[in-house]
């Protein structure tokens, strides 16, 4: 039993780690992103033209 | 303003969630025991499910860097470069799960965390050839010369999967045969829990490349951005 729980862990472990490294890196994109955009508002004025 | 492609991506997110939550209720609890009750009982051989669905998943991803390999090298379009990557992450880290969940597997079945076996020993090499293809990446600072290396280490790399899968039918590997010309190893019982896992994975292989390659696409967005302000 103990296995079977151990080697379902480390597939969640695993699925969740990537998960979360994608949704990290997304936050972290999104901020320096919105960064941009706000030091320079010409820009998103160009993007929305 | 939310695009209407991150609606479908929640969708498929939680499409996928349920699908992955009944997989799990069907191999730990709603699949039959094993018919053949072999020395390690039929409640470790419950891995089953997922280890091979996780395999699956691995092959498939490693699959589509492959094609979107050769779709870069003919059209030099980013968007096949950004697949190629995607998946070849994502096949990365699923076939590091298969590695650990199937020693994890071997030490009640065999004995031992691990033997020097063709199958275990070319899913080995096969994980390193692709973290070799994610570092070959990091490596190369040109874009362009980036995305055609990494396009043509993945059309060679994909050798490792065919390999890979006929392994154990060549040599006859000590790993376990599930599907060949001498029969299943799974009851029909525990056929749709296995299916159900395989279709389960497919679509979360599915919802992780959508997010996969939205990261990369805010990323790319956050470079035009810089050039434009420095330009």
């Amino acid at each position: 039993m103990g296995y079977l729980v151990a080697a379902y862990a480390v597939l969640w472990a695993i699925s969740f780690g990537l998960v979360a490294s994608i949704v990290l890196r997304q936050r972290k994109l999104e901020a320096e992103l919105q960064a941009i955009r706000e030091a320079v508002p010409s820009l998103t004025t160009a993007d929305k033209g | 303003m939310k695009r209407r492609s991150d609606t479908w991506l929640v969708a498929l997110s939680v499409v996928s969630a349920v699908l992955i939550l009944a997989a799990l209720y069907l191999a730990l609890v709603g699949a039959p025991k094993a018919v053949m009750q072999s020395e390690i009982g039929p409640i470790v051989q419950r891995i089953i499910y997922f280890h091979i669905a996780t395999a699956w998943v691995g092959f498939l991803a490693f699959f589509v860097t492959f094609l979107a390999g050769i779709a870069y090298l003919r059209t030099q379009a980013r968007r096949w470069d950004i697949v190629a990557l995607s998946s070849a992450e994502i096949g990365t880290m699923f076939m590091l799960g298969v590695l650990v969940s199937g020693s994890i597997w071997a030490k009640p079945a065999w004995g031992v965390w691990w033997v020097w076996d063709e199958r275990l020993t070319i899913s080995l090499i096969q994980f390193l050839v692709y973290v070799g293809y994610l570092m070959l990446r990091s490596a190369v600072d040109d874009p362009t010369r980036r995305a055609r290396f990494a396009a043509v280490y993945g059309i060679v790399a994909f050798i490792s999967v065919p390999i890979n899968f006929i392994a154990i039918r060549l040599w006859r590997s000590q790993h376990p045969l599930m599907f060949g010309s001498e029969g299943g190893g799974l009851g029909p019982g525990m056929m749709f829990a296995f299916f159900f896992c395989l279709i389960a994975f497919t679509v979360w292989y599915v919802t992780l490349m959508g997010h996969r390659i939205r990261l990369e696409r805010l990323h790319d967005d956050v470079e035009e951005l810089k050039q434009r302000v420095i330009g």
